[in-house]
């Protein structure tokens, strides 16, 4: 059929521009040549200097931190917000509420970098670790608003309201059952604040003091310097690992969908 | 015979949860609204309130660098009185801010069409996959967007630049001369470049979405009735896709409006973006009332897409 070869074309040629330069950087950081058009033959070594670079190695563990602490919060906040969004639709100021979940989707990153920085100075509060975790929680947050609200839209009632019919109070009712019917949303959405917070550049660095500086400016910062294949090492592990975390997570939905799914099916053949 | 009669009774309408019956409220669910509503007032909100007030400070060479500073509710007069318009009226005197305005929309709306034009088709494609297959296509889509965007811009520089891998493949297929270079890097073809390839995921996801919900008997029923492909596209297909066009238009359009990274990245000396012109000022000026004048004009001008964009998630929610 002409429709089908046409698909199979665009697919090939659109996966192929998404994916060779993510590949040709993988492939660079074994480049035993310090030139990128040059191959030198398999090496290690930018991986070694990666690893001996002190500089490098704090600020990866400072992302590390930034990202587990403002995913977590985020996270927390972000389900409260999803909840509101969903379930008290006519809490006063609605309007203002939801702008504030969609606005930061699109708001320009120096925009909300500058106008974060701003409300510190102001506050006299000191830049470092805890502001910058506070802006990717502020930003990152919204993300999972989105994420868990469109599974709370879906979401049967009837096991709430049997459960409270039944007397259980409802913060347990949240706890035993809502949580574990949102989880996959939620765990969706830390995973997206995870990442959100590991790859941004310019609100950290509106936000950033001394002794806080994370991957990405730091990266910035010798990218502008040039190309160096200590960096293409770097980012091949962070790409690596992000690859581990999304294709783990999504073998989990997919176990946890067919254990449903045969739980289910055993429950109708009683 | 009224069919309503058939149906199970609707469940009743969810009451208003906050306030039960009597009027009570449960503190709980208080703190559910709470807690996200005053934590986005005070580190969203608020901070535009603050951006605005500095835009109309004067600069000084202290920490912070800008006067007035707020010293008291005594002082309030005074206070008030050194605001001013100035950084404004240097806006609109200094050709390059206005060039920087209109350059980055040009920008945008251009990076906006070849977004449609490369998307579109991947994700009609998508749609018209088969079944088993569209979830592991959407996962590819997802995958590069999952990888930092900084490392995603960063690849393009080793291809892009005179001596990078593009140039020696252009060499090694003859098509060009050993001396002759590639003069892509630092360009705005090399923007152009950037952009298309970090927004095409939140370009090809919303237009899938859309794709993927049409009823396909439609496109059945109009070849049956005569209907050639291309105009069945147009007079079905496209129209019903439209709120996935729109969707992806915004959330591409407004971020690249104030983009900073890949114009730094990848873009000449003279192509001006308003995103990288704040950041200059404020990073290497040290002219922070500048800056965030910069951004309440950048602020005001997306503000009519902003609003559109939380009225179409908010029909969507």
């Amino acid at each position: 059929m002409k429709n089908a070869r046409f698909d199979a074309t665009v697919l090939t040629l659109g996966f192929a521009f998404l994916y060779i330069p993510i590949l040709i950087l993988v492939i660079y950081s074994f480049n035993a040549s310090r030139l990128v058009t040059v191959w030198g033959g398999f090496s290690l070594v930018w991986y070694q200097q990666m690893w001996s670079n002190q500089g490098l190695m704090d600020a990866a563990w400072v992302t590390a931190r930034v990202a587990l602490l403002s995913a977590t919060i985020a996270t927390i906040l972000g389900t409260l917000a999803a909840l509101t969004l969903v379930r008290f639709r006519k809490i006063p100021g609605r309007l203002l509420f939801s702008g504030m979940i969609y606005a930061p989707l699109v708001m320009p990153e120096v925009i909300t970098g500058l106008s974060l920085l701003l409300l510190f100075v102001s506050l006299n509060v000191d830049r470092g670790f805890w502001t910058v975790v506070i802006a990717h929680t502020t930003f990152s947050m919204c993300y999972v608003a989105i994420v868990v609200q469109s599974r709370l839209l879906t979401f049967d009632r009837s096991l709430e309201e049997a459960a409270l019919d039944l007397g259980c109070p409802p913060v347990k009712t949240f706890f035993r059952i809502t949580l574990p019917l949102i989880l996959p949303a939620v765990l969706a959405g830390w995973m997206l604040a995870f990442t959100l917070s590991l790859d941004d550049l310019v609100i950290a660095n509106f936000n950033t003091g001394p002794g806080a500086t994370t991957l990405p400016i730091k990266i910035y910062s010798q990218v502008r310097l040039g190309v160096t294949p200590e960096i293409n090492a770097i980012c091949t592990i962070l790409i690596g690992l992000v690859a581990i975390g999304v294709i783990a997570a999504s073998l989990a939905t997919k176990r946890n969908e067919l254990r449903r799914q045969r739980d289910e099916h055993a429950a109708a053949q009683g | 015979m009224a069919i309503d009669t058939l149906s199970p009774p609707l469940p009743p309408e969810p009451k208003v949860e906050l306030a039960d019956d009597a009027g009570r409220t449960n503190p709980a669910r208080w703190l559910i609204v709470a807690i996200p509503y005053l934590w986005l007032l005070l580190f969203f909100a608020a901070p535009f309130l603050i951006i605005a007030k500095i835009s109309l400070s004067d600069t000084a060479i202290a920490m912070p660098p800008y006067t007035p500073t707020f010293q008291g509710f005594g002082n309030l007069g005074t206070f008030f009185s050194q605001l001013d318009f100035e950084n404004y009226a240097y806006l609109a005197s200094d050709s390059i801010y206005i060039k920087s305005y209109l350059n980055s929309l040009r920008i945008a709306a251009i990076s906006t069409v070849l977004l449609l034009l490369i998307g579109y088709p991947m994700a009609l494609a998508m749609a018209r996959a088969k079944t088993s297959l569209r979830p592991i296509l959407v996962m590819m889509v997802i995958l590069p967007f999952w990888t930092s965007f900084l490392i995603r811009v960063y690849a393009w520089i080793g291809i892009l630049k005179p001596e990078g891998l593009l140039t020696v493949l252009f060499q090694s297929i003859g098509l060009m001369g050993e001396g002759e270079q590639v003069q892509i890097f630092r360009t705005d073809y090399a923007v152009f470049i950037g952009i298309v390839y970090s927004y095409l995921p939140f370009m090809v996801l919303p237009l899938y979405a859309a794709l993927e919900k049409m009823d396909h008997t439609l496109l059945e029923a109009a070849s049956d009735l005569g209907c050639p492909p291309w105009k069945a596209f147009w007079r079905i297909t496209f129209p019903l896709s439209l709120p996935g066009v729109i969707a992806g238009s915004l959330i591409c359009f407004i971020p690249i409006t104030g983009e900073f990274v890949i114009p730094d990245l990848l873009g000449g000396a003279d192509t001006l973006m308003i995103g990288k012109t704040l950041w200059t000022e404020f990073f290497n000026s040290r002219d922070w009332p500048l800056a965030s004048a910069i951004a309440v004009i950048l602020l005001a001008v997306l503000v009519l897409p902003i609003v559109y964009f939380q009225n179409q998630q908010q029909k969507a929610g």
